[in-house]
C-alpha cells in the first residue's frame, strides 16, 4: 500500500524506461504481458497453420514453405521431426505463453488491483520481476527453434524417456534442454505473479470491499492463483530432475536396461511414471488456473449486457472454491492406461467426475444469468456467450475422458485434442477476446471498431466449434493424436476427408484473426475516444478515468458500499449503481 | 437503457440461430459416426459405456445449446428486465437439483456400467489356458514372443540385445528359451480364448492400441503391464501406437490376427525357433 501510494506527479518525473519498460505499475505490466502474449500467439497460430496444412494435405509439395524452412520442409514435404517440433511448440506456446500471459498474468495484473480498489499490486517490484522473467522464458523458448536438432519434439507433456534421451528424437537434443529451462523460468515467474495476486486480494482491498463483494473476476483470479502456487512447484522440481537426467547422469525417470538405437544405456532404477505424476500434478490444476479466470470474466461481462445481476453469485463463488480443491486431487485421470494400478484409476475416475457437479452448477448459473435479461449484443457479449457455449460442449467431453472405462478407448486420440481445445483452448480464447473488447476502452482510452469486431466473431466461433467438435469424432473413430499423417493405417483412411474439412475450417478461423489484429492495432491509434464507463458497468475500474492514471484512483481511494452486480436498479446515472455509490442515493439490494 | 433497434434484434437472433444450429448440427453429425467394428468381449461393455455417454451427453448438449439460443432470442426482444434477483431458495433448489442430477448421470454411469467393465479388463485371475504373448515395443516396431510348448519364456538380459540378431535379448543359455517363438509386428491368437499381452518397452513409452478390440495399454520401460482380453471375431486387426514415441510413431503398425483354434495350433507348429 505505502509503496503503491506514489502521487501521479512523481510518476511523471520518471523517464520513459521506468514508465513503460521497467515499470512497476500493474497496468503497464498487465499490458506488457498482453502484448507479449499476443505476439507469442502469432507464432502459435503460424504453427497451427503448419500442422493443419500437413494433416489436410499430407503429401503435398510446399514450395514456399521449403524456401522458408529448408530443413523442416526438405524436398518440399514437411519432415516428421519438424512436425513433432511444431506440435510440441504449438501446445507449449498456446498454453503457457499465450493464454497464461494474456488471460491470467495480463488481465490478472491489469484487473485485480483496479477491481479491489488498490493503487497497485501488493508487491510492485516483484511484479516487474515476474514479467521480465516471463519475457526471458519466452525468448529461451523461441531460441530453441534455432539450435541443433530443432525445438523440443516430445509433446508439451515431455514424457521421458523420449524427452530425456538425446538419441530418441532429434528435438531431445539441446531443444529439449532449452524447453525445460524456459519452463522452469516460466514457473518461477508465474509463481511470483500468483503470490502477488493472492497478497493483493488479501491485503490491499479498498475500504468496504469485503470478500463477499468481490467481483467474480477477482474471485476466479484469487482461486486460480492459489492453485498455481500449490501446483507449480512440483513441476519446477520435475524440470530440474529431468535436466539432471539429461545432463548429470541421474536416473530419476529412467529405469535400467534401456536400449536406444541398439545402444544399452547406463541408466538404472528410475520410473517414467514419476514424471507423469509430477507433470499432471501441475498439469491438471493448470487447466483450472486458465479456465477459472475465463469463467470469472464471462460472469462479469454478461450482466453489463443483460442489465441484471448474475445468477447465484454466492453459489458460484463456492463452486470456484470446490473446483479448486477438487482439481488438486484428480491428476491421475490423465494416466488411466499408463500402467498405474487400476484401483487408483477408479479412484481418479470417481473424484474427477465429482467436478462435474460444481462445474455444471457454475455453467447453469452463467446460463441463468441471461434469464429475464435484456440482451445487448455488443462484441464482448458475443464472446462471453461463446464462453458459455464452449464451456458446455467442452465440459461434456470431460464426462467421457474422466470415465476410465470410456477413456480406455479415447485416451491419446483426437477426442482428447478436441476436448482440451474446447476447454483450455476455446473457453479461454473466447474469454480473452471478450476481455480485450470489453476492457480495451479502459486500457487505452479508445474503443475498438464494433463492425470489425462482429465480423471477427462470425469468423471465429463457428469455425472454431466445427474444428474441435469434429476432432472429438475423429477420436471416437480411433485416430491417435500426434500422428504426422493418417496415411499408414487402413482403419484411418476415411478420417482423411474429415481432416481436410478440419483444415479448411482452420484456414477460415486463422484468416478471421486478421480482422482482430487489424482492429486492435488500428484502434490503438485511431479508435473512437472512450468514456470512463462506456458499458455502464458497476465494478471499480469503471469509476476512474480511461485509461486510469498512475495510482488508479486520482486523489482518493474508492470506498465500497455494495456488491459488484447492482444492475436493474433505479439510480441517477441510469439502471445501475457502481460499487462506490453510497446507500443513501441508491438502496443496497444484496 | 434504450430498447434494441430492429437491426440489433436481427443480429441477436442470428447469434441465437448460430448456437441452435450448431446444437442440432452437432447431434446430427455425431449420430452418424461410429467406433471401429467391435471384436472383443469386454469391448461390448466399453461400447455400452460409450453409448450411454453419447446418449446422455447428446441430450444435455442439445438442451444446453437450445436453451442458450432461446434465452438470447427472447432477451434481445425484451424491453425491461423480467427478473432481477432470484430468491436464495430458488438458487439453492436449482443448484441442488443440478448437483444431484449430474452426480447421478456422471458417477452413476461409472458405477453401474463402467466399473464392471474395468473389473473384467483388469481380471486378477485370468483362466489358466489363456494365451500368453509377450510384446516388446521399440522404436518403431512390435517384437512378439510366445513361450512355445513348454509354456515358459526364456530369460532375457538387456545387455544381450542386438537389433539384428536378438531384438529382445534372449539368454540362449536358458533351456526355456529354446522353444520360444518370435515374430515381428504380427500377433496371432485363437478366437474366443483369453489373451494376455505382456507389455515391455526397450526405449521410450509406447502404447499398445487395438482400436477394434477396445484395448489400449502403455508399454513403459521398466514396467510389465498386461492387457487381458478375449477376441470374439476372426479377422486381421491393426495395432497402432498411441503414445508419442518418435519420428515414425505415425506408422508404428502391427497386425493382430484372430483365427480359429485349429488354425492357431497349426500356425504355432509352423513357426521355427530363431
Amino acid at each position: 500500500m505505502s509503496t503503491a501510494a506514489l502521487p501521479d506527479a512523481g510518476h511523471a518525473d520518471l523517464g520513459f524506461v521506468r514508465r513503460y519498460i521497467f515499470s512497476t505499475d500493474h497496468k503497464v505490466i498487465g499490458i506488457q504481458y498482453i502484448i507479449t502474449g499476443l505476439v507469442m500467439a502469432l507464432v502459435g497460430v503460424a504453427l497451427a497453420l503448419l500442422i493443419r496444412l500437413q494433416l489436410g494435405w499430407p503429401d503435398h509439395q510446399w514450395t514456399l514453405l521449403s524456401t522458408l524452412f529448408p530443413a523442416g520442409y526438405a524436398g518440399g514435404v514437411m519432415t516428421p521431426e519438424f512436425y513433432l517440433a511444431v506440435v510440441t511448440m504449438h501446445g507449449t506456446i498456446m498454453v503457457f505463453f499465450f493464454i497464461s500471459y494474456v488471460l491470467v498474468s495480463g488481465f490478472g495484473n491489469y484487473l485485480v488491483p483496479l477491481q479491489v480498489g488498490a493503487r497497485d499490486m501488493a508487491f510492485p517490484f516483484l511484479n516487474m520481476l515476474s514479467y521480465w522473467i516471463a519475457f526471458l522464458s519466452a525468448l529461451v523458448l523461441i531460441a530453441s527453434f534455432f539450435v541443433e536438432g530443432g525445438a523440443a519434439a516430445a509433446g508439451w507433456t515431455a514424457y521421458p524417456p523420449l524427452s530425456a534421451i538425446a538419441a530418441a528424437v532429434p528435438g531431445s537434443q539441446l531443444g529439449q534442454t532449452l524447453w525445460l529451462l524456459s519452463m522452469a523460468l516460466f514457473i518461477a515467474s508465474f509463481t511470483m505473479s500468483g503470490l502477488n495476486i493472492v497478497a493483493t486480494v488479501f491485503s490491499v482491498r479498498a475500504p468496504g470491499m469485503s470478500m463477499g463483494r468481490l467481483p467474480l473476476t477477482v474471485w476466479s483470479y484469487f482461486i486460480a492463483s492459489i492453485l498455481g502456487l500449490l501446483a507449480f512447484p512440483p513441476l519446477t522440481a520435475a524440470a530440474v530432475m529431468l535436466l539432471l537426467d539429461r545432463h548429470a547422469g541421474t536416473s530419476f525417470f529412467l529405469p535400467g536396461g534401456l536400449v536406444v538405437g541398439n545402444q544399452l544405456l547406463s541408466t538404472s532404477g528410475g520410473s517414467p511414471l514419476l514424471w507423469q505424476h509430477l507433470f499432471w500434478f501441475l498439469g491438471h490444476p493448470e487447466v483450472y488456473v486458465l479456465i477459472l479466470p475465463a469463467l470469472g470474466i464471462a460472469c462479469d461481462i454478461l450482466p453489463a449486457f443483460t442489465r441484471k445481476p448474475v445468477f447465484g453469485y454466492r453459489i458460484s463463488v463456492w463452486c470456484l472454491v470446490a473446483v479448486g480443491v477438487l482439481s488438486m486431487i484428480v491428476w491421475g485421470h490423465h494416466m488411466f492406461v499408463s500402467g498405474m494400478s487400476p484401483f487408483t484409476g477408479e479412484y481418479f475416475s470417481l473424484v474427477t467426475l465429482t467436478i462435474t457437479v460444481p462445474m455444471t452448477i457454475f455453467g447453469v448459473n452463467m446460463l441463468a444469468s441471461l434469464w429475464g435479461g435484456t440482451i445487448r449484443m455488443r462484441v464482448p457479449m458475443m464472446f462471453a456467450l461463446s464462453v458459455i457455449a464452449l464451456f458446455g460442449s467442452g465440459g461434456f467431453g470431460g464426462l467421457f475422458l474422466g470415465n476410465a472405462t470410456a477413456d480406455m478407448q479415447l485416451h491419446d486420440t483426437y477426442f482428447v485434442v478436441g476436448h482440451f481445445h474446447m476447454m483450455i483452448g476455446g473457453v479461454t480464447l473466447m474469454a480473452t477476446f471478450a476481455a480485450i473488447y470489453y476492457w480495451f476502452p479502459k486500457m487505452f482510452g479508445r474503443t475498438m471498431n464494433e463492425a470489425l469486431g462482429k465480423a471477427h466473431f462470425w469468423g471465429t466461433f463457428g469455425p472454431f466449434f466445427i474444428i474441435f467438435f469434429m476432432q472429438h469424432f475423429v477420436g471416437l473413430e480411433g485416430a491417435p493424436r500426434r500422428y504426422y499423417a493418417f496415411t499408414s493405417f487402413d482403419y484411418l483412411q476415411h478420417t482423411r476427408g474429415t481432416n481436410l474439412a478440419i483444415s479448411i475450417s482452420a484456414m477460415v478461423l486463422i484468416a478471421a484473426q486478421a480482422l482482430f489484429f487489424v482492429n486492435f492495432c488500428w484502434s490503438l491509434v485511431a479508435g473512437r475516444r472512450a468514456l470512463p464507463n462506456p458499458w455502464h458497468a458497476t465494478t471499480l475500474e469503471w469509476t476512474t478515468a480511461s485509461p486510469p492514471p498512475y495510482g488508479n484512483f486520482a486523489d482518493r481511494e474508492p470506498v465500497v458500499h455494495r456488491w459488484a452486480y447492482e444492475y436493474g436498479v433505479e439510480a441517477p446515472e441510469g439502471d445501475f449503481a457502481d460499487q462506490t455509490v453510497p446507500p443513501r442515493s441508491v438502496p443496497v439490494t444484496v | 437503457m434504450t430498447p434494441n433497434t430492429p437491426r440489433q434484434i436481427l443480429e441477436s437472433s442470428l447469434v441465437a440461430l448460430l448456437f441452435a444450429s450448431l446444437g442440432f448440427g452437432g447431434v446430427w453429425y455425431g449420430a452418424g459416426i461410429s467406433m471401429p467394428d467391435l471384436a472383443s468381449r469386454h469391448g461390448a461393455g466399453i461400447d455400452a459405456m460409450m453409448n450411454y455417454l453419447l446418449l446422455t451427453v447428446g441430450v444435455l448438449f442439445l438442451t444446453g445449446y437450445v436453451a442458450l439460443a432461446i434465452l438470447i432470442w427472447r432477451g434481445a426482444r425484451r424491453r425491461a428486465i423480467g427478473a432481477r434477483l432470484a430468491s436464495r431458495r430458488t438458487e439453492l433448489t436449482l443448484s441442488g437439483a443440478l448437483g444431484v442430477g449430474m452426480a447421478l448421470i456422471a458417477e452413476g454411469g461409472v458405477l453401474a456400467i463402467g466399473i464392471p467393465v474395468w473389473a473384467e479388463y483388469f481380471d486378477p485371475s485370468p483362466p489358466a489356458d489363456a494365451v500368453v504373448v509377450e510384446v516388446t515395443a521399440q522404436q518403431f516396431m512390435w517384437n512378439v514372443r510366445y513361450p512355445g510348448p513348454d509354456g515358459v519364456f526364456g530369460r532375457t538380459r538387456p545387455d544381450l540385445i542386438d537389433d539384428a540378431t536378438n531384438p529382445v535379448g534372449v539368454d540362449r543359455a536358458d533351456p526355456a528359451a529354446a522353444d520360444d517363438v518370435f515374430t515381428i509386428n504380427e500377433i496371432t491368437v485363437p478366437v474366443n480364448r483369453t489373451v494376455r499381452v505382456r507389455l515391455h518397452s526397450k526405449d521410450v513409452i509406447h502404447s499398445f492400441f487395438l482400436p477394434h478390440l477396445r484395448v489400449k495399454q502403455d508399454a513403459v520401460p521398466g514396467m510389465t503391464p498386461e492387457a487381458i482380453f478375449v477376441p470374439t471375431r476372426e479377422g486381421t486387426f491393426e495395432i497402432a501406437c498411441a503414445e508419442l514415441c518418435g519420428l515414425a510413431h505415425y506408422r508404428m503398425r502391427g497386425f493382430f490376427n484372430v483365427v480359429s483354434q485349429q488354425e492357431y495350433e497349426s500356425w504355432l507348429r509352423d513357426q521355427g525357433t530363431p
